[in-house]
């Protein structure tokens, strides 16, 4: 049986499996990838063939356009198998967002699974993750520090409604992520009982849309009205509004009734996070796995051998090297880019005026 | 519950930038909380919780002892705070498998059988007290007053073990003293007012007799009991406050109605001496005697006094910034002491023994001050002067001649006007000096908070001076957020959104090319900022966009404004 080392590689464009002369999410253009979901850093454009499953082309062509998600495409349902050029390829859930698929991939005997990202938790919107024993699990490490152990969402999504029985006279804004934080955010809002309009920047509508069509129910959703004559405000007092994180400081935000500004994120675990974004009500709702679901499913896939992406792999590395598994930092840049900001130090101007 | 109950609180405040919001989240606690916990946390919100306090490397021990060092060091590292480190890292409760277990049913998969799994779980989580409930906030400060020292870390230990991490990042800062929450102890009393539909002065007067968990004050806000009498407590009397003088007041003041004093740049404080006690307060009512003991030592006597806390050296008034070194230290040295030795120049009497002088005209009081002052002679404190003057246009001069860097301007009071809480315009005038300003250019900007949070409203701006290369370098001088119109701020936050060069976190960088027109009180030396200048009451005056960037001031015309030093 050969070692996944000698028929997985890292190359300049990502991860490229050789027998099957395909890329598992390229960083450029390649002829072949194999695409593991659809956020922006994994489904890049302009490759040859596409292979992903349903949903996941579905995204990539609502995103990228009809021209850019792959000149050909090839759709695979979860569970189901391919081979490409003697390997077989096989797309297991992955939990992260809708679409989101794990890669087996199996050659002469070996197995590798590329998780692409995922997490463990329940998510209305999307299937669950599923492991899958393999000899090499190629891992991401976003929230691969003992800090981050992710609150249930499900509690989370309470305190936001809490919040707006507190504060019915302000809008709340919460910041997310445009594909999968986005309409899990609305599933659970829903599931917890709160079945009023919820009211959506303009550049989440295209992918809720999409996320209807696909067979995901999110409810009655609205765009954010525009005020009515400019520069007016207090819209939206008690209401709901989802926007892509960052709107909170653009004008667009002034039209809201006097804004609790949330963000819905794993990173907000951390205060200085939430601090130096402004945020009031940081939400901690990640669609990663957290250190302790890390640990558990390297342990659960029963591989030997984990490869890590991106993310914390020092931590992650030596966590595993405790637990008898050999750890390896891939080091794929390029990865973690749409919904990993990197922190961002602050210069120190001058302190303020003293005030009285 | 009330730990966590009090964890979330704190959580909120801390992120919540908003007077108005602080306010709903406090009177929510008031509504909701049960005696004694909501007092406990309000005690612990407004500094007045004494607690016998566990040193943090108690708290360094326990987690050593449970976590790895490497990835202790890591998340450190990445946390920064070390409290908020150990919340997070500290081995709590491992997740039910019910909800893995449910996921993948409902994906139409088997359930797989992974004694791994099992096995990683038991390892990553054993944890004591599963079934003990988190304490309440008594239960805490009780505890930690009746447990001996040697058993202080296994009784923090097992409470930390039944806590989430918010719980455990409140129950870290509590039994460490490091509690900072960004609420005055004005705030929680307006919150309390706002309750209770009492009147914060008479809160603020019946408040100090009482020790934390303040049973008799809540039962008086409810209706329950009476107003608790603080007779001899030596409780903070509300103070009298001044209005701007402008234009158009100017005609009323005479000598024969009005007094003046020069209005010192110093702090102010009431000085409450009575038989309950010795107490210095601030403006916003805080208690800051711990801070000045020299000041406490040497009220020996029993009287309620309004002055102002200045650095002083044999009379001489020091700059602003000495006093600074002195202002929110918990812990004085004796050093620190005698470097900037403090003192209070008196300008008001309001109970000389327990005789309440407040409804006394201002003239009756000056003179009973200044008996007061001559019989009981008090180290530290001197008065301040009543300042002479003609006519209006002649205080205009001696306020324009002032020169004195202790010196803001002149307050000028109706000499018939009663000691009166709060700001009754047309008795108590502030006028401050004509104010110095510097054509500056703008070098960062930074986002507001609250209603301002879409707005870059906080200016950076900085001079010229030589970049010991042969050309120039801008410097950073100070920073604003007030001053402009609501049309110069929609304008400036255009602007700067369009001409952004950098961006970190919530600041942006911009070209160097817009001039502001900066106004402030006065400027002083301070080694603290890089340019070696503080300004005081920095604010925008005005929008220079007709001036080119290299034609805005270079440093030294700011260091000649520096009053006290050789071109004053």
């Amino acid at each position: 049986m050969p070692h996944p080392e000698s028929w997985m590689r890292v190359t300049p464009a990502g991860l490229y499996c050789e027998p099957g002369d395909f890329h598992v999410d390229p960083l450029r253009p390649v002829p072949r990838a194999v695409i593991t979901h659809g956020h922006s850093d994994h489904a890049r454009p302009d490759h040859g063939a596409v292979l992903a499953t349903p949903e996941t082309l579905a995204i990539m062509r609502a995103r990228l356009g009809e021209g850019r998600a792959g000149r050909s495409q090839q759709a695979l349902r979860l569970g189901q198998a391919a081979t490409l050029g003697g390997v077989t390829v096989r797309l297991e859930p992955a939990g992260h967002v809708l679409g989101s698929a794990q890669v087996v991939i199996e050659w002469r005997g070996s197995r590798v699974v590329v998780s692409g990202d995922y997490k463990r938790r329940r998510d209305p919107t999307c299937a669950g993750f599923e492991p899958v024993p393999c000899d090499v699990f190629v891992t991401e490490a976003t929230f691969a520090l003992p800090v981050f152990r992710h609150p249930p969402a499900e509690a989370e999504a309470a305190r936001l409604l809490e919040s707006l029985r507190l504060f019915p006279d302000r809008a709340h804004l919460v910041g997310v992520y445009a594909l999968g934080k986005c309409q899990r955010l609305i599933a659970l809002l829903r599931e917890a009982g709160w079945d009023r309009p919820i009211h959506i920047h303009g550049g989440l509508q295209r992918l809720c849309d999409l996320y209807g069509e696909l067979g995901v129910p999110l409810g009655e959703l609205r765009p954010v009205p525009a005020p009515e004559k400019r520069g007016g405000g207090g819209l939206l007092a008690g209401e709901i509004v989802l926007a892509p994180s960052g709107a909170e400081a653009t004008p667009w935000v002034r039209r809201l009734a006097d804004p609790v500004v949330c963000a819905a994120s794993g990173w907000m675990r951390v205060r200085q996070r939430a601090k130096a974004k402004g945020v009031e009500l940081p939400l901690i709702v990640s669609d990663h796995a957290d250190w302790d679901e890390l640990l558990a499913t390297c342990a659960e896939v029963e591989a030997p051998e984990v490869w890590v992406t991106h993310g914390r792999d020092d931590a992650l590395v030596h966590a595993l090297a405790g637990r008898g598994v050999r750890g390896r930092a891939l080091h794929l840049v390029g990865l973690g880019e749409e919904d990993e900001e990197p922190a961002a130090p602050a210069p120190a101007p001058a302190p303020a005026g003293e005030g009285a | 519950m009330t730990l966590p109950a009090f964890a979330a609180l704190l959580e909120r405040l801390v992120f919540t930038p908003g007077r108005n919001a602080k306010l709903a989240l406090l009177r929510h606690w008031f509504a909701t909380q049960p005696d004694p916990d909501r007092g406990i946390a309000l005690a612990a919100l407004t500094g007045e919780l004494s607690l016998s306090v566990a040193k943090p490397a108690l708290v360094r021990d326990l987690v050593a002892a449970r976590t790895d060092p490497v990835l202790l060091a890591l998340s450190h590292d990445y946390v920064g705070d070390f409290a908020e480190t150990v919340s997070l890292i500290w081995p709590g409760p491992v997740r039910s498998r019910s909800a893995a277990g449910a996921e993948r049913e409902s994906a139409g998969q088997p359930v797989r059988s992974r004694s791994a799994a099992g096995a990683e779980r038991e390892s990553a989580g054993r944890y004591h007290g599963v079934n003990a409930p988190p304490p309440g906030l008594a239960e805490v400060v009780e505890a930690m007053e009746a447990t001996p020292k040697a058993e202080l870390p296994s009784l923090i230990a097992g409470w930390l073990d039944t806590l989430d991490a918010n719980g455990r990042f409140a129950l870290i800062k509590l039994v460490t003293g490091g509690l900072r929450v960004g609420v005055s102890a004005r705030l929680a009393k307006t919150a309390l007012a706002e309750w209770a539909g009492q009147d914060v002065a008479a809160i603020e007067e019946a408040w100090h007799g009482l020790e934390p968990p303040y049973l008799p004050l809540f039962a008086w806000l409810e209706g329950r009991a009476p107003r608790p009498d603080a007779r001899d407590a030596p409780v903070f009397r509300p103070l009298m406050l001044a209005h701007p003088l402008e234009e158009p007041d100017l005609p009323a003041i005479t000598p024969a109605t009005h007094r003046a004093e020069w209005k010192w740049d110093g702090i102010r404080v009431q000085l409450a001496a009575t038989a309950g006690g010795r107490k210095l307060w601030s403006r916003g009512a805080e208690d800051i005697s711990p801070s000045f003991p020299e000041i406490l030592g040497a009220m020996d006597f029993r009287a309620v006094l309004d002055g102002e806390l200045l650095v002083m050296r044999d009379g001489v008034v020091a700059p602003f910034a000495d006093l600074q070194q002195r202002l929110n230290r918990k812990l004085v040295t004796a050093r620190m002491m005698a470097q900037h030795p403090v003192g209070v120049r008196l300008y008001d009497i309001l109970f000389d023994g327990e005789e309440d002088l407040r409804a006394l005209p201002f003239d009756a009081r000056r003179a009973r001050l200044e008996a007061w002052f001559a019989r009981v002679a008090p180290a530290r404190m001197d008065l301040s002067p009543l300042v002479g003057f003609d006519s209006v246009e002649d205080l205009a001069r001696i306020r324009a001649g002032a020169r004195d860097a202790a010196i803001e301007g002149l307050m000028v009071k109706r000499a018939d006007s009663p000691y009166q809480a709060g700001r009754t315009k047309g008795l108590w005038w502030k006028w401050k000096r004509a104010p110095l300003s510097v054509d500056a250019v703008l070098m960062y900007a930074q986002r507001g908070h609250g209603k301002r949070s879409s707005f870059y409203s906080d200016y950076t701006f900085g001079l010229w001076r030589p970049d010991g290369a042969g050309g120039r370098e801008l410097v950073p001088i100070g920073k604003a957020y007030s001053g402009y119109t609501d049309a110069e701020l929609l304008w400036l936050d255009r602007w700067i959104r369009n001409n952004t060069t950098s961006r970190f976190g919530p600041v942006r960088e911009v070209e160097k090319a817009l001039v502001l027109e900066v106004e402030f009180d006065a400027a002083q030396r301070s080694p603290r900022h890089k340019s070696g200048v503080a300004l005081r009451f920095p604010r925008i005056a005005r929008l220079r966009r007709d001036k080119p960037a290299e034609e805005a001031d270079e440093l030294p015309t700011l260091e000649r404004m520096i009053v006290g030093e050789a071109a004053a």
